[in-house]
């Protein structure tokens, strides 16, 4: 088990290589370097020397292949740059907003999970009943709603109707502003976690080893508990892994949108203002996370299925 | 033991009616989605002469969702033409010729899948700067990763079978075959995928542009109108509800329509493209 | 007959409730079993063999079911028993092996546990002792080592010896009756002859009787002191084994047999038997309302076999 965990943590450190490349990549191709966005507010003229002194400053007149040397190099040491707005080192920039972001991030995943899997698993015991139906059409619906929208409307309702939970900010940790985000982003996955887990009980109701189980004389409760749960959370596991990509993609804007203070909206910040280091920085840091969170995911899966470990 | 297929014919119905209100804009209204903007009738409720009410500019929303149809089905329909493409070509190719350029293609593909779509679309977005072509770039090259997999595990299956080797022997090139021997055996999948794909795309549309990065103001994207909604929220909450409203209609259809394709086409797909 | 038989089957009716009883899948079928003996069940693919096995433990899967008939076992009509009454029978009283040793089994839990779960299930054990008797079950099949394979997962054995603890766990309480449905039709022809034996010799051991299901008459013939031939649903001769093959009666069982090739025989004109091939259709809904359901494959038209059939 422990070699398998090495391996897979070591796994991670190519593809986060591979992102970096890339993103590295895809910036280098930027036309508008900071500098001329500075410029491009207007409050400066387009002056070509001034430009060229603001580039060498933040060693962006480097040929190509320098750059990116000098970028691996850091990242080895844990250096992301240092921010073209604040001139403060981009990893500080980042800690100072990653809890908030891991918070939301826990907190709609768990969220999700508690009640997406249980519906899926009632809804595929009583197939065709009105339970049934209904779970599917709200999980269908979940994913097709627009996240920010029903953020909105849940903001409306809960917050400036009703009253009862405040409407957006972080409030210093305090739990009550951490429902209504929290919520609004874990809807999505907690409909795809109904489906996935619906599918993967229906699928597993079917294989022989479940006939054994009966033929053993088991009730239909001892069946589900001994012998479907644990299959089927195989299945499920996965599915946790992966929405946690997407779900941090949606985090970001649910975060503008709640203006809650993670990476998230830091990304959309410096993204309206160019700080390349810090938008590159931020997104390496979140692909680091998912690596890390499908590593983990990976893990819990060898451990409930002892077949994984043999490849 | 045929039946119905309730998902198909709801979600064809639903994206049929987001066509049509896309394709017949012009004669269900008769303002200007941009410049008929009269700030006197700023932030009115819906009523009978503005069906769905203003907005803080003193535009018809019921015009700008309407008109927005067109923006949010261009957008998801030719960001998942280019993802197919982009998909198809890299996946087969990989799938058939093997060897270095399958590893590659991996490898890009799996650096792809760790970095979350929304995210990669937005790095795209702030490099390209806001508007409908970058938007097209961005997302098409955002999606391609599923259809990319699927059509490298559909081809590794194939490219063995008789048939294929038969096309060889005739002296088939290489992209013919792949073309035309290949590629038809997957479009029951890729459809599918395409389909729920539109779905995803409308909604990375709407999140980039309520974010100001994608389709800016004064254009109806509903994603943008959302923005400004968000701003009245207390004193005009219809403002809000009926763009978001456009959005949930449209995905819901095309994940409709994409579910009843492929419980149409195969069944037993859901294990591999849920 | 001076013994009371263990198993006594009378006008067993299987089909889809609301469709009929002339598309009923099993018509009118009955046998007896004694205690301790070996009744084989034969017949080919869609004859109805296994649904007659699988109702008399109540695990017939909807929509199917038994719409009339008596299955007495040990003097009780089994249909008559409460489903809890049911559930404590099955694996205890009457245990089922199946053809599939591949997917009968949990892939994700240990072959120990599988075992153990019939003595937690009906001797109320904990699994600790469980677990013991489990290691002594595995013995018993003839697994070796059986105290390191008691922690062994399916995927890491053969089918021979999946098919052995299949055996271990339907014994494992020390039933009265063993249903075997085509317990070697999966595996390997040099392990059927062992598992086959092995049935034989711990049934035989316990005074265990044994419903073998087979379509091969060879593996039958081996084990079974006495055979029901099986077809399109209907019970058409039901003799002693030695019988069966001395004397066929129905057209059916003497096709059965003309298609066995056999060694050394000198019929024909070439001196060389002649294989009868019976057509294989599996009749259509309008023959099977026909009363004598053989006749368009009969290659000898006898009228006196009309009306049900039987020997």
């Amino acid at each position: 088990m422990l070699r398998f965990t090495i391996r897979r943590l070591l796994q991670v450190i190519p593809t986060l290589f591979a992102v970096a490349l890339l993103i590295f990549v895809i910036f280098s191709v930027v036309p508008g370097s900071f500098a001329s966005s500075l410029m491009a507010d207007g409050r400066t003229a387009a002056d070509p020397e001034m430009m060229a002194r603001l580039n060498e400053q933040f060693g962006l007149d480097k040929p190509l292949y320098v750059r990116f040397a000098d970028y691996i190099t850091g990242l080895a040491r844990f250096d992301l740059g240092t921010s073209f707005r604040t001139r403060e080192p981009v990893l500080d920039v980042i800690n100072a907003r990653i809890w908030a972001s891991l918070e939301l991030a826990i907190a709609a995943m768990v969220f999700a999970i508690v009640v997406g899997v249980p519906l899926g698993f009632i809804a595929a015991l009583r197939p065709g009943s009105l339970l049934d139906s209904v779970t599917m059409i709200g999980a269908v619906s979940g994913l097709s709603l627009p996240q920010f929208w029903l953020g909105l409307l849940l903001m409306y309702f809960f917050a400036l109707v009703l009253g009862w939970l405040p409407s957006f900010g972080y409030g210093g940790g305090s739990w009550r502003y951490l429902i209504l985000p929290a919520i609004t982003l874990g809807v999505t996955p907690l409909a795809l976690l109904a489906r996935t887990t619906r599918a993967g009980v229906l699928e597993i109701a079917n294989e022989d080893f479940i006939r054994t189980a009966r033929s053993k004389g088991m009730s239909e409760a001892r069946v589900v508990r001994w012998h479907l749960v644990r299959n089927v959370m195989v299945l499920v596991v996965t599915t946790i892994g992966l929405q946690f990509g997407s779900m941090m993609g949606q985090a970001v804007v649910i975060e503008k949108l709640f203006s809650w203070p993670g990476i998230g909206s830091l990304l959309v910040d410096s993204v309206s203002i160019r700080d390349t280091p810090v938008v590159q920085g931020t997104i390496l840091v979140i692909v680091v996370w998912f690596l890390l969170i499908n590593t983990f995911v990976d893990i819990i899966y060898a451990a409930i299925d002892p077949r994984i470990k043999q490849t | 033991m045929k039946r119905f297929n309730l998902n198909l014919w709801l979600g064809g119905a639903l994206v049929a009616l987001v066509v049509v209100g896309a394709v017949f804009a012009p004669l269900l209204t008769s303002l200007d989605p941009v410049f008929d903007a009269n700030l006197m009738y700023a932030e009115e409720p819906p009523d009978a002469q503005f069906w769905f009410g203003t907005d803080e500019q003193g535009r018809d929303v019921y015009t700008r969702v309407l008109y927005g149809a067109r923006i949010s089905l261009t957008v998801g329909i030719v960001s998942q033409i280019i993802n197919s493409v982009i998909g198809l070509s890299l996946g087969i190719s990989a799938a058939y010729w093997g060897g270095w350029w399958d590893d590659l293609v991996n490898g890009l593909t799996n650096t792809m899948l760790a970095i979350p779509s929304l995210i990669f679309a937005l790095a795209i977005m702030a490099i390209l700067g806001p508007g409908l072509p970058s938007l097209l770039i961005a997302l098409g090259l955002t999606n391609w990763s599923w259809t990319c997999r699927i059509a490298r595990s559909s081809t590794l299956s194939l490219k063995g079978l008789g048939y294929v080797q038969a096309a060889r022997t005739l002296g088939y090139g290489d992209i013919r075959i792949m073309a035309t021997q290949l590629l038809p055996n997957m479009i029951g999948p890729i459809l599918v995928i395409s389909t729920l794909g539109i779905g995803a795309a409308v909604l990375a549309e709407a999140a980039l542009s309520f974010l100001g990065l994608g389709i800016r103001p004064p254009f109806p994207s509903w994603g943008s109108m959302l923005t400004g909604a968000r701003e009245l929220i207390v004193i005009a909450p219809w403002a809000a509800v009926f763009p978001g409203l456009a959005i949930f209609v449209t995905v819901l259809g095309f994940n409709l329509l994409g579910d009843g394709l492929r419980d149409l086409l195969d069944p037993h797909m859901r294990s591999r493209t849920a | 007959m001076t013994e009371t038989p263990l198993l006594d089957l009378r006008n067993l009716h299987v089909g889809i409730p609301g469709q009929g009883a002339s598309v009923d899948i099993v018509k009118d079928v009955g046998f007896t079993i004694l205690p301790g003996e070996a009744f084989g069940l034969v017949g080919e693919s869609g004859s109805g063999k296994s649904l007659t096995a699988l109702s008399l433990i109540r695990l017939l899967k909807k929509p199917l079911a038994v719409s009339s008939g008596e299955i007495l076992f040990k003097g009780d009509d089994l249909r008559g028993l409460s489903d809890k009454a049911m559930r404590r029978l099955r694996g205890d009283r009457i245990a089922m092996i199946f053809q599939e040793p591949m997917t009968a089994l949990n892939p994700l839990k240990t072959v120990g546990r599988q075992i153990a779960e019939m003595f937690v299930l009906h001797r109320g054990m904990g699994w600790g002792e469980a677990q013991k008797l489990a290691i002594d079950a595995l013995a018993s099949v003839h697994v070796p080592a059986p105290e390191e394979r008691v922690r062994a997962y399916p995927f890491q054995m053969s089918g021979g010896m999946r098919q052995r603890v299949m055996i271990a766990i339907a014994l494992a309480c020390d039933p009265d009756l063993l249903i075997a449905d085509e317990p070697t039709t999966a595996l390997d022809v040099t392990v059927q002859d062992e598992v086959l034996k092995l049935i034989a010799e711990l049934c035989s051991a316990r005074g265990t009787a044994v419903l073998l299901i087979s379509h091969d008459l060879g593996v039958i013939a081996n084990m079974c002191q006495r055979v029901g031939v099986m077809y399109q649903g209907r019970l058409v001769e039901e003799r002693d084994t030695y019988d069966l093959f001395a004397n066929p009666r129905h057209p059916y069982t003497r096709g059965l047999l003309g298609a066995l090739p056999r060694l050394g025989s000198r019929h024909g004109a070439a001196g060389r038997q002649r294989l009868v091939d019976i057509d294989a259709l599996i009749a259509d809904k309008e023959s099977l309302s026909q009363e004598f359901c053989f006749e368009p494959r009969n290659p000898v038209r006898d009228p006196r076999l009309r009306a049900g059939g039987g020997a």
